[in-house]
């Protein structure tokens, strides 16, 4: 079996983001492998360990590939050092300023020619934040589409997975067959940090890097020129009026009751 | 006037506010039309429902394959719909699977996208709350009809005296479409209270609560307001992930957001800080969620919420 997990590249979630010129700064920002990607690469070690073990070369193995600058290639060594096999990054500067459209296309044209039998993704990136890439990824692959899983099952000897799906409208249980696209949302398992051990050996597996012309698509259809959308403006939200801070002293409900009566909330 | 095509959301047996929504949306470009897919038998009663929004047509689409095989059915046939009505857009409304079925019909169609606009114009440029609603930016897809979706509660679904026919258009789903079987659906558990996208006031708790959400349940009771919690409450297994708030929760903007024992993450903030007035309630003056709120209380909400609550009924009688 050999999995596949798109990992990105992004600013850290924990810092303020700023936008310059109607993009994501990125300057000014640690950037670090999305955390809910770790999440499923979390997923599939512990879907390959157990098969994997007791055998010297692993039958079972684990790809990262990432679109994103070269420096991207520290997001996919980090996954490596968690105990993946090997990493692919697709980077070219006329990827910069790729929209979904054109991210789903790159990392589908990979994925098709790897052989692999699975994919999986986190649910979400988490400076784009739009929950789509998956679900295209399944789209242009024409593979099964089992997306936002709260557990994942595979039975690879018969080449079958189950999820159960967790969205805000429930929980659906939904299986197919081998090849599938797979999403994993942040309840699913806890991701390991990396070992010493795990650091080490990260630093001896190969990290292939792939121009557009590589992967054989034209830097026309990608980047800022190739986005089917365009940013017209963006504007800092304007900050919110100082508010007022009471320190309860045996009365704070009832104030909080008067102020929420004073703005007619109540 | 071209069509603009908005797929109404449902749970076989009642349509989603949002419909009237995105109708009142759609009419700023051009003509409703609402498409329902759904099982067989449920199109008219499901259609009967969007009576007095702005949807002016609406085009049903009955098959038993949605429940088996999901989003790709869908977009299948979504697909097949755009192809023969060229409407000048397509909107959905934002959650975990309008956001799949509108990215797989961008690409389908060769559309551009755009996601969780809170504002879409007549020429179908968009508004957009980012980075947890820090920066507004405006955006238009600039390549075939622009796909769209929309935040729930972005607008009032405007109020007519449309009564949409029901037209029922036979299409065929593909095999490839059909890869996925869902095998069991659970519903999540509507308790009594408002949807958390479309409430008008929410209260939230965090760690602060400790497991005991019975002072949040009872401030959001009595206000009609729905609950929410943090990650923290959610990973705890206090309270069920559907109601988690922020960055991977849900995003709402209500009136009112009480949070209650939340210490304001920049990832929950990121859910909830384009709220119109927010209160916090937490036992440390240094936490972060105070620099956001309209009305901040330095104390334990297990003694302030009960005494609000008094406050709050006292005044009403
Ligand atoms: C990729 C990613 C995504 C995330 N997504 C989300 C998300 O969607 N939503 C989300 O909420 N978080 C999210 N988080 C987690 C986030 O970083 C915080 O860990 C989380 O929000 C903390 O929850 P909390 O405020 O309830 O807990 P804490 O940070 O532990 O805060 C608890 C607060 O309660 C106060 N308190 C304790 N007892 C009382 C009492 N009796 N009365 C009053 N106050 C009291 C404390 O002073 C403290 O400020 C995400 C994190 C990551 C990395
Ligand atoms: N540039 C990228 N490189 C690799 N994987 C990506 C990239 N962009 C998105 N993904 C994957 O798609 C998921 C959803 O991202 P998004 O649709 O951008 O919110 C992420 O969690 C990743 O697994």
């Amino acid at each position: 079996m050999k999995i596949a997990v798109c990992v990105k590249q992004v600013p850290d979630s924990w810092a303020e983001k700023k936008m310059v010129g109607g993009v994501l700064d990125r300057a000014g920002v640690d950037a670090v492998l999305n955390d809910l990607d770790e999440y499923a690469i979390e997923e599939a070690l512990r879907i390959v360990e157990p098969l994997n073990e007791g055998k010297e070369t692993p039958e079972h193995t684990i790809t990262l590939i990432s679109m994103g600058p070269d420096r991207a290639s520290e997001a996919i060594r980090k996954g490596l050092s968690m105990g993946a096999d090997s990493g692919i990054l697709i980077a070219d500067a006329a990827l910069a300023g790729s929209d979904a459209i054109a991210t789903s296309k790159v990392l589908s044209d990979v994925v098709a020619a790897g052989g692999f039998d699975l994919v999986f993704c986190g649910t979400e990136s988490t400076d784009a934040r739009m929950s789509v890439v998956p679900a295209m990824l399944a789209e242009r692959l024409g593979w099964a589409q089992l997306t936002f899983a709260g557990s994942v099952k595979v039975d690879a000897a018969n080449s079958a997975v189950e999820i159960a799906r967790m969205t805000e409208s429930g929980v659906e249980t939904m299986s197919a067959s081998f090849p599938c696209v797979v999403s994993v949302i942040e309840k699913i398992n806890e991701p390991r940090y990396p070992s010493f051990k795990g650091i080490m050996a990260a630093k001896k597996k190969v990290i292939e890097t792939k121009s557009l012309a590589d992967v054989g698509i034209s830097n026309s259809e990608v980047g800022a020129t190739g986005a089917w959308s365009a940013v017209a403006d963006a504007q800092a939200r304007p900050p919110r009026d100082k508010g007022i801070k009471i320190e309860d002293s045996g009365d704070g409900g009832s104030k909080l009751a008067e102020y929420l009566a004073e703005k007619r909330l109540v | 006037m071209s069509d603009v095509i908005l797929l109404a959301d449902h749970d076989g047996g009642k349509v989603a506010k949002t419909v009237a929504e995105l109708a009142t949306f759609a009419k700023r470009g051009g003509t409703p039309v609402a498409v329902i897919l759904c099982a067989n038998g449920a199109a008219d009663a499901l259609g009967a429902q969007l009576a007095g929004t702005d949807v002016e047509k609406v085009v049903a689409v009955e098959s038993d394959d949605f429940a088996q095989f999901g989003i790709p059915a869908m977009v299948d046939v979504l697909a097949q719909l755009v192809d023969s009505h060229k409407p000048a857009a397509v909107l959905v409304a934002s959650s975990a699977r309008g956001k799949e079925i509108a990215g797989r019909l961008a690409v389908r169609a060769g559309s551009g996208i755009i996601t969780d606009a809170v504002d879409v114009a007549a020429d179908f440029a968009t508004t957009q709350s980012v980075f947890g609603g820090s920066f507004t930016v405006s955006s238009k897809v600039t390549h075939g009809i622009p796909v769209i979706t929309i935040r729930p509660s972005a607008i009032e679904g405007a109020s007519t005296s449309n009564t949409p026919v029901v037209e029922k258009v036979n299409l065929t789903i593909s095999d490839k479409a059909k890869l996925v079987k869902i095998t069991n659906v659970q519903p999540a558990v509507k308790g009594g209270r408002p949807e958390l996208t479309e409430a008008k006031i929410v209260v939230s708790g965090g760690r602060g609560t400790n497991g005991d959400f019975t002072q949040v349940e009872a401030m959001a009771d009595l206000l009609g307001a729905a609950v929410g919690a943090s990650r923290a409450a959610t990973d705890a297994g206090w309270y069920p992930h559907t109601h988690q708030v922020g960055q991977t929760g849900k995003t709402v903007s209500p009136q009112l957001y009480v949070a209650c024992g939340i210490s304001g993450a920049i990832q929950h903030r990121a859910g909830m800080q384009t709220s119109k007035t927010i209160v916090a309630i937490n036992k440390d003056p240094e936490a972060p969620i105070f620099d956001l709120a309209d009305f901040g209380v330095v104390g334990d909400l297990f003694a302030v919420l009960p005494q609000a609550r008094e406050a709050i009924q006292a005044k009403r009688s």
